[in-house]
């Protein structure tokens, strides 16, 4: 008579588990920042003291000045900061060792900097890109890695820091 | 009555037993995947923008400096004197030779705080420097 009633199996409930694990999911989807760093590269050159100096000659030079109010004088002339470009792309043209020198006041504007800095680089951008064009006949984000570094040695960014007058 | 149907007594479903495994493989992926490593920004900056900018491809070799508004640099989580950074910086180098430093200026900031902080990173011989900036549209 007292026969034991047979139990049903203890079970934790599964069907909901997905749904868990798709709230846990969306929330490290949420809280997931790829904050990608963008910017402008460059490579400073090395301390003063440790290096020789290399001597170059001055026509390989073009000097990029940037005064305290932002004025751009390239070689001693005044000129525009979307001048850059052009000009600076016709220069690289007319000499291809050439180095582009920047030197700035203390008092320049950061912002400024980096204006005379980005129009630099698309100058470099343009001609990296008309090179590939000439050369592989397609634009230069469509390369393959091996052909960009190709380019890249090509057209290699030449720019360099000048030396500051004074140092705090 | 003889040719009576084999199949289709039973309703067809997609066995679901997987699925949370399925998903949990997706988050474990999300979890290794994702780098938390916050820093606490003690200064106040807002970025230049600029047109010809590249991603940095490598996240774990950079090393940001900030320079604020009012001209505090910090690094890391300290806020640092202008002559800290060559110790800082060396010290950085030496565990990582490859160091991409981020400099996250402030827009309105002066060349000469600029000019300052890249003296001493020559002299720490941390010489691959990013200026951050945003995209301009």
């Amino acid at each position: 008579m007292f026969r034991r009633r047979k139990r049903a199996e203890a079970e934790i409930p599964s069907a909901s588990m997905a749904d868990i694990a798709f709230e846990l999911m969306i929330f490290f989807l949420v809280a997931t920042t790829f904050d990608v760093d963008t910017g402008i590269g460059l490579v400073l050159p090395p301390a003063a003291e440790t290096t020789e100096q290399v001597k170059v000659k001055q026509s390989d030079i073009a000097k990029l000045l940037v005064n305290a109010a932002g004025e751009v004088l390239l070689d001693g002339e005044l000129i525009t900061v979307q001048q850059i470009r052009e000009l600076i792309k016709n220069k690289i043209k007319a000499n291809p060792k050439l180095i582009v020198s920047i030197k700035t006041d203390r008092e320049t504007n950061y912002s400024r900097y980096i204006e005379v800095l980005d129009e630099l680089k698309l100058a470099y951008n343009d001609l990296r890109e008309e090179y590939s064009l000439k050369t592989f006949g397609k634009s230069y984000k469509d390369l393959t890695r091996d052909q960009q570094e190709e380019v890249k040695k090509e057209i290699p960014i030449r720019i360099s820091i000048a030396e500051p007058e004074e140092v705090k | 009555m003889k040719f009576q149907k084999k199949f289709g007594q039973t309703k067809p479903r997609v066995p679901t037993a997987s699925l949370p495994d399925i998903i949990f493989m997706m988050l474990l992926f999300f979890m290794v995947t994702t780098t938390i490593k916050v820093f606490d920004v003690k200064v106040r900056y807002i970025l230049p923008e600029a047109a010809a900018i590249e991603k940095i491809e490598n996240k774990r070799l950079i090393s940001y400096i900030w320079v604020g508004k009012d001209g505090r640099i910090q690094i890391d989580d300290n806020i640092v004197q202008l002559d800290d950074i060559i110790d800082i910086m060396y010290r950085k180098r030496q565990e990582n030779p490859n160091v991409i430093v981020s400099l996250r200026i402030d827009r309105d900031s002066k060349m000469g705080i600029v000019i300052d902080i890249q003296q001493r990173l020559r002299k720490a011989d941390a010489l691959r420097i990013n200026y951050s900036t945003l995209q301009k549209l």
